[in-house]
């Protein structure tokens, strides 16, 4: 019974706390991405070849974990399967977040593009199955600056 | 030294190519930062002690993999990758390798 009541009231501070931060952030993340749009992020791995540049390594990263409710809505839909919309967002959101460092970053060091991006994801929780995970997104690639 | 994950530098020319160097550094957490994340856990969001502790085991593991590179003769390294692997719950190994060069004008 007690431990019951503890769950409810976990899961109900997740889905207040953690509706509220994604809003948030998903509110910033749109608005640096449109001031962020002048310096854009390619995967191309040629670079122009007019001109000459200089180039540099530029990476953003950033850990996000996932709220309580929305780990009990997985666990949940782990059942029936399907789309899983909590992860998604999640994962969504933190790529976007390294990106628009990297870019920052880029922009701070007067880089006009940033070429060859990679992205390269990982779980850091480890493999506790009770603590809702923890994902570390890491953006990186070679900003070019015109000399 | 010069460091990029493009196979080649724009207006210089590779003269020598010194083969792979690497560089890795494997982080615990933190206990502090440990409760601080298990609190963070229950909202979401970002775990600001992990980024910056990543980070930090990014910054080391680069500046190995640079020691490496000055210890051959290299002035660059080029095709920069970087790869993440969780050994076990607390600690994160991180890697990073790129191919080792002389470039032609390039102090």
């Amino acid at each position: 019974m007690y431990e019951l009541v503890v769950t409810l009231i976990l899961i109900s501070l997740g889905y207040f706390f953690g509706r509220r931060a994604e809003r948030k952030h998903y509110k910033s993340i749109i608005a640096r991405e449109k001031i962020m749009n002048s310096l854009p992020a390619m995967a191309s791995r040629m670079p122009p070849q007019d001109g000459n540049y200089d180039q540099m390594l530029v990476s953003g990263s950033v850990v996000i974990a996932n709220d309580y409710f929305k780990m009990f809505v997985a666990g949940l839909r782990n059942l029936f399967g399907g789309q899983m919309r909590s992860y998604e967002t999640l994962l969504d959101r933190a790529r976007r977040e390294a990106v628009l460092r990297m870019k920052e970053k880029a922009k701070s060091l007067g880089a006009e593009m940033v070429f060859n991006v990679k992205y390269e994801s990982s779980n850091i929780s480890g493999q506790t199955k009770k603590k809702p995970p923890i994902i570390e997104v890491h953006a990186y690639g070679t900003a070019l600056r015109k000399i | 030294m010069f460091i990029s994950n493009l196979e080649f530098m724009t207006g210089k020319k590779v003269i020598k190519h010194l083969g792979l160097v690497q560089g890795s550094s494997v982080r615990a957490k933190h206990a502090g930062r440990d409760i601080m994340a298990g609190l963070k856990n229950l909202f979401g969001g970002e775990l600001k002690g992990y980024t910056e502790l990543l980070q930090e085991s990014r910054e080391e593991a680069t500046n190995r993999m640079i020691e490496q590179a000055q210890a051959t003769g290299a002035n660059a390294i080029l095709n920069v990758r970087f790869s993440t692997s969780s050994i076990t719950a607390g600690a994160a190994e991180i890697y990073v390798y790129g191919t080792a060069v002389i470039l032609d004008g390039l102090d």
